[in-house]
């Protein structure tokens, strides 16, 4: 299946789009989402942390991070990544490549970066069925369907168009 | 009308729910909106419906109950227009699942929209079935998706092949169908169409070995040929990252062509020249490139042997182990960890910066370099890298330091050359982060230096400058203070000195300080105290200089609010104080501890501290008339084990609260010289002093000792009765290794109300064969109970293929442990155990009750015998 699951969650912790590819119960759900953000948000604390200590500056921030971006939990792994005060995690089963993950985060946030200009926690939390429908033209049944920003939001825009 | 656009009741919502400053004020604005929802629903109000069910997704994503807007999904979705429809199969796919009954209603509106002339439509309809189509949908509509993989346009082709894949997951046998349409895909030139094509090959070769076979013969060269297109294509901006075209794609070959070449030496022949290729040229400078690398290792490391490219391979999880970007050294031990079985020197040679990635602060990378180097570990380094280990133990984090003991400990277990070396170690271990290690490795421990009898001296020596150094690591006191216990004298007189040892001082005294200072600590807890007073007894019959010091140690806990250290303090105190004759005996060190029992032990349960292995010394005929009763009885006089009553319990209660507030001295230790006396049993454990062997058997020659003189039994008596270990050792006293006294267990005070001894019966008697069981329950399962059916061939024939079966009603589980052997000897000259673990659903309503079946060999004729044992003691 290879992606479980993609969470987008704000800095406070609040989910703020959750699209799963297997199915969990509410409950279950309930009981993932904190745990794994909390265990991911913890991560990036200490990095941060490390930063301010011995000044380390990277042009590519995202590479060059202090603590890699892979957590393992349970029996799959979450790859995460920040972009100012959003986070991306993605579950993956075990055998993903986590790091085409890691770039397939970036090509998410870029295609929406395109739509929104400079996309932020309140576009996507306004809009947020049309990032399901990115994520929809982008990722089907945990596969990647389509890598091409045009391609992916081709769709949508002609929905825009019509209204 | 679109309501996103328009109203903008959505944006109220999210605005209200998010000026929420509590989790119950946000509670209370879903509650409304939900109200709100089903009364609009309830008035089929048309205008709002995708409005509704826009808000019931954000609610969902919230985590709130959203079922009742399923139908509305439908609705939408059978409405004719595409927005209703794009919201509709939106919430399908995140309200529902494929479990639901809702969603067989949507088949056949799915059937309609897959045949849809408007191909957004079609493109909306094969995406939600492909992520919830169940395996009743995959049958219905399976020849609608494979016509689709040859639409016109691409779009819905690489939709339809992501809709396959699911297809194929549900119901395999549909396979066959889709492997001539999906090799058509891998000819295409659309990275969408190829990217999904290639997934649904992998996933078909995944499911069916005739797929798997044809794309062999078929596709490997095309698609050797296809990924050699991508990487030399020309610059594609839509599909360019880092300058690499499709990184995605690349890895989707990769992962395509490593399944093909598994286990084919031609199609690995096939492939290597395009993946040396992709592992040379690909730029290592980037996030993606550094992917592809990745992906292209794992490939050269699962097909078929080319010394070259594991070479190749090998180098670039060198470099990328040393590289500073922490997320590719993660990756370079995930795929060291795989190299392992390829090639394990290779790994070998990556040692050094394994080692230091252990240290990393980053514990993801720790946690995958310590995996690394556990399986890393082999006879000839298991001395410097366990030291490297220890090493660093002093300096991690304190959340690693769980695993780290734990790897540690494991490893010095499997590899341990020498018993020097490993007890060293362990009390490097246990020094560094002796709490940070379970029991079992510190009980392990005390097993083994039971055993390695030439290093007792030393050993206690080690542990006593140990305990100088590192006084608040528990476990590490606990087994100071159990060697103090045994081996004090030869601590004090340098017994067993080895060379390497450098010779110290210490004086009976100092060994006394050490275990007063253990059990006053305020860290120290039941446990350790209760092995420091039993070491303190010890100590007292082998010092007997500082027996007067130590007697008042042990006084001072008959105060102690803990029930167990009071009780423990009182009884200790008497012996010490008035049986200065027995006591020597009493507190002998403890026999070998029988490194098998343990191990054996340790892989059965941890859990269950007495399991008796034997019944033989157990005949209780009462004490469990009244199963209320019992406990008590057993807390107020041992004799009630003893003494052959056939009164009602009541009687017997009576009759013991008599014993032991009028002590007769005569009657008690007439008692306590019956044969298989029970009693003493308690006592020898509660002294250590039991051995291996049966207990009952060894009875009389312990007591031999006190034969001539009747006084100083009897107030044991008197002690031995309080004593929580009535109920470990009751049930036949046959697990003195274990017992609480020695350590072995927790001493939790639970105990003393789950223990009720049982009689043991007889089963099941034949011309040939009886069957004997013997009942005891785990402390804090009542509804459990472990019977220990012991079989006695009554026949001059030996007994073959020897196999007991049984059979419980519905309300009982039962549970069978392999038999003891399978072969039982003629005669009664021996015989065959099995333990069998029932758990009573209705405990204390129904007794228990079985059906048992034993079949085996006689002189070469099979033999069957039958029974129904239902006279099982009342209360298991």
């Amino acid at each position: 299946m290879g992606i479980r699951f993609i969470l987008m969650v704000n800095k406070q912790g609040q989910t703020r789009l959750a699209q799963y590819y297997e199915y969990l119960t509410l409950e279950e759900r309930r009981a993932l989402e904190p745990e794994i953000v909390r265990k991911c948000l913890a991560r990036t604390e200490q990095q941060i942390l490390c930063k301010a200590v011995i000044h380390v500056y990277d042009a590519d921030v995202y590479l060059y991070m202090e603590q890699c971006s892979f957590v393992e939990h349970r029996n799959y792994k979450i790859v995460y990544r920040r972009y100012a005060s959003l986070f991306f995690l993605v579950g993956v089963d075990n055998d993903e490549n986590e790091l085409a993950i890691l770039e397939f985060i970036h090509l998410l946030v870029e295609t929406m970066d395109r739509h929104f200009g400079n996309v932020c926690e309140l576009d996507i939390m306004f809009h947020l069925e049309k990032a399901h429908f990115m994520l929809e033209e982008m990722v089907m049944n945990g596969c990647i369907v389509e890598t091409n920003k045009s391609s992916i939001l081709a769709p949508i825009q002609l929905m825009d168009k019509m209204n | 009308m679109n309501p996103f656009s328009s109203g903008t009741r959505l944006r109220d919502m999210i605005r209200a729910i998010r000026a929420c400053k509590t989790a119950a004020e946000e509670r209370a604005v879903v509650r409304k909106e939900c109200a709100a929802i089903r009364a609009s629903i309830n008035e089929n109000d048309h205008d709002y419906r995708h409005r509704n069910l826009a808000k019931l997704m954000f609610i969902h994503m919230l985590g709130y109950p959203t079922h009742f807007g399923q139908m509305e999904c439908l609705k939408l979705i059978a409405s004719a227009g595409f927005p209703e429809k794009r919201i509709g199969y939106l919430g399908l796919m995140l309200l529902l699942d494929e479990r639901q009954e809702v969603l067989m209603l949507v088949t056949n509106s799915l059937k309609q929209d897959l045949n849809h002339t408007n191909q957004y439509i079609v493109g909306l309809a094969l995406c939600a079935l492909g992520n919830i189509c169940s395996a009743e949908m995959a049958r219905d509509l399976a020849p609608e998706v494979e016509r689709l993989l040859q639409f016109r346009d691409p779009n819905i082709r690489k939709k339809a092949a992501l809709c396959s894949i699911r297809i194929i997951r549900k119901v395999p046998e549909l396979a066959e169908n889709f492997i001539n349409p999906a090799a058509t895909l891998l000819k295409e030139k659309h990275h969408g169409v190829l990217i999904t094509g290639v997934q649904l090959c992998t996933d078909l070769c995944k499911v069916s070995e005739e797929a798997l076979e044809y794309f062999r013969k078929k596709c490997t060269e095309g698609l050797v040929k296809t990924l050699k297109d991508v990487v030399n294509s020309p610059y594609a901006p839509e599909y360019d990252i880092a300058g690499i075209a499709d990184p995605f794609l690349h890895i989707r070959l990769l992962k395509l062509l490593r399944v093909l070449g598994q286990g084919d030496a031609d199609a690995s022949e096939c492939m290597n020249d395009i993946l040396a290729q992709v592992a040379t040229k690909t730029e290592s400078n980037k996030n993606a490139g550094n992917a592809i690398l990745y992906e292209c290792v794992e490939t050269i490391m699962s097909i078929e042997d080319s010394g070259g490219l594991r070479v190749l391979a090998i180098n670039i999880l060198g470099r990328f182990l040393s590289n500073r970007d922490n997320n590719i050294r993660y990756v370079a031990l995930n795929m060291l960890m795989k190299a392992i079985t390829v090639d394990a020197q290779a790994v070998q040679r990556h040692r050094a910066t394994i080692l230091e990635c252990v240290k990393d602060s980053d514990a993801s990378i720790r946690k995958r370099a310590l995996e690394l180097v556990y399986v890393l570990v082999n006879e000839s380094n298991v001395k410097p890298l366990t030291k490297e280990l220890i090493d660093y133990l002093e300096v991690s984090d304190e959340e690693f330091k769980g695993d780290l003991t734990a790897k540690i400990c494991s490893i010095v277990t499997k590899f341990s050359p020498e018993k020097i070396w490993y007890i060293d170690q362990m009390l490097k271990v246990l020094s560094e982060a002796g709490n940070f290690v379970k029991d079992e490795v510190w009980h392990t421990l005390i097993v083994v230096i039971s055993n390695a009898s030439d290093l007792h001296g030393y050993t206690v020596r080690a542990l006593y400058r140990a305990f100088q150094l590192s006084a608040e690591q528990e476990s590490l006191v606990r087994v100071a203070i159990w060697c103090i216990g045994e081996y004090g004298d030869m601590l004090v007189n340098n017994v067993g000195m080895l060379d390497i040892e450098d010779p110290i001082t210490v004086t009976e005294s100092d060994a006394v300080d050490v275990i007063e200072v253990a059990i006053k600590h305020h860290t120290s807890d039941l446990t350790t105290k209760s092995m420091g007073l039993i070491a303190l007894l010890k100590l007292s019959s082998r010092f007997p200089s500082c027996s007067e010091r130590i007697k008042d140690i042990v006084v001072q806990y008959k105060g102690s609010l803990v029930l167990e250290l009071q009780q423990r303090s009182i009884e200790l105190n008497s012996i010490i104080a008035k049986h200065q004759n027995i006591r020597s005996t009493l507190v002998e060190r403890m026999p070998v501890l029988d490194e098998a029992t343990f191990i054996g032990k340790k892989a059965g349960s941890m859990q269950s501290t007495v399991s008796s292995p034997v019944g033989a010394s157990i005949n209780l005929p009462n004490g469990v008339a009244k199963p209320s009763a019992a406990p008590l009885v057993d807390l107020l006089d041992l004799g009630s084990d003893d003494v052959p009553a056939p009164s009602s319990s009541g009687g017997d209660l009576l009759h013991d609260l008599l014993g032991v507030d009028l002590a007769p001295a005569s009657k008690q230790s007439g008692v306590n010289h019956s044969p298989n006396n029970n009693g003493t049993d308690v006592l020898l454990d509660l002294l250590s002093i039991g051995s291996p062997t049966q207990s009952s058997s060894s009875l009389p020659d312990m007591l031999s000792s006190s034969q001539g003189n009747k006084t100083p039994v009897s107030p044991l008596g008197l002690a031995a009765p309080s004593s929580n270990s009535i109920q470990a050792t009751s049930s036949a006293g046959a697990a003195p290794v274990i017992d609480l006294l020695d350590g072995f267990a927790a001493s939790t005070p639970k105990h003393e109300n789950n223990g009720t001894a049982y009689p043991s019966v007889v089963a099941f008697e034949s011309s040939n064969l009886r069957m004997v069981f013997n009942f005891s329950k785990q402390p804090g399962n009542p509804q459990t109970t472990v019977i220990e059916a012991t079989f006695t061939n009554l026949s001059a024939n030996v007994y073959s293929d020897f196999i007991f079966q049984a059979a419980v009603p519905k309300f009982l589980q039962l549970h069978l442990e392999p038999a003891s052997s399978n072969t039982l000897p003629a005669s009664g000259n021996g015989s065959v155990t099995q333990t069998l673990r029932v758990t009573n659903s209705q405990h204390g309503k129904k007794s228990l009750v079985m059906r048992i079946r034993i079949a085996y060999k006689m002189n070469n004729k099979d033999v069957l015998e039958e029974g129904q044992i239902s006279k099982f003691p009342p209360g298991l």
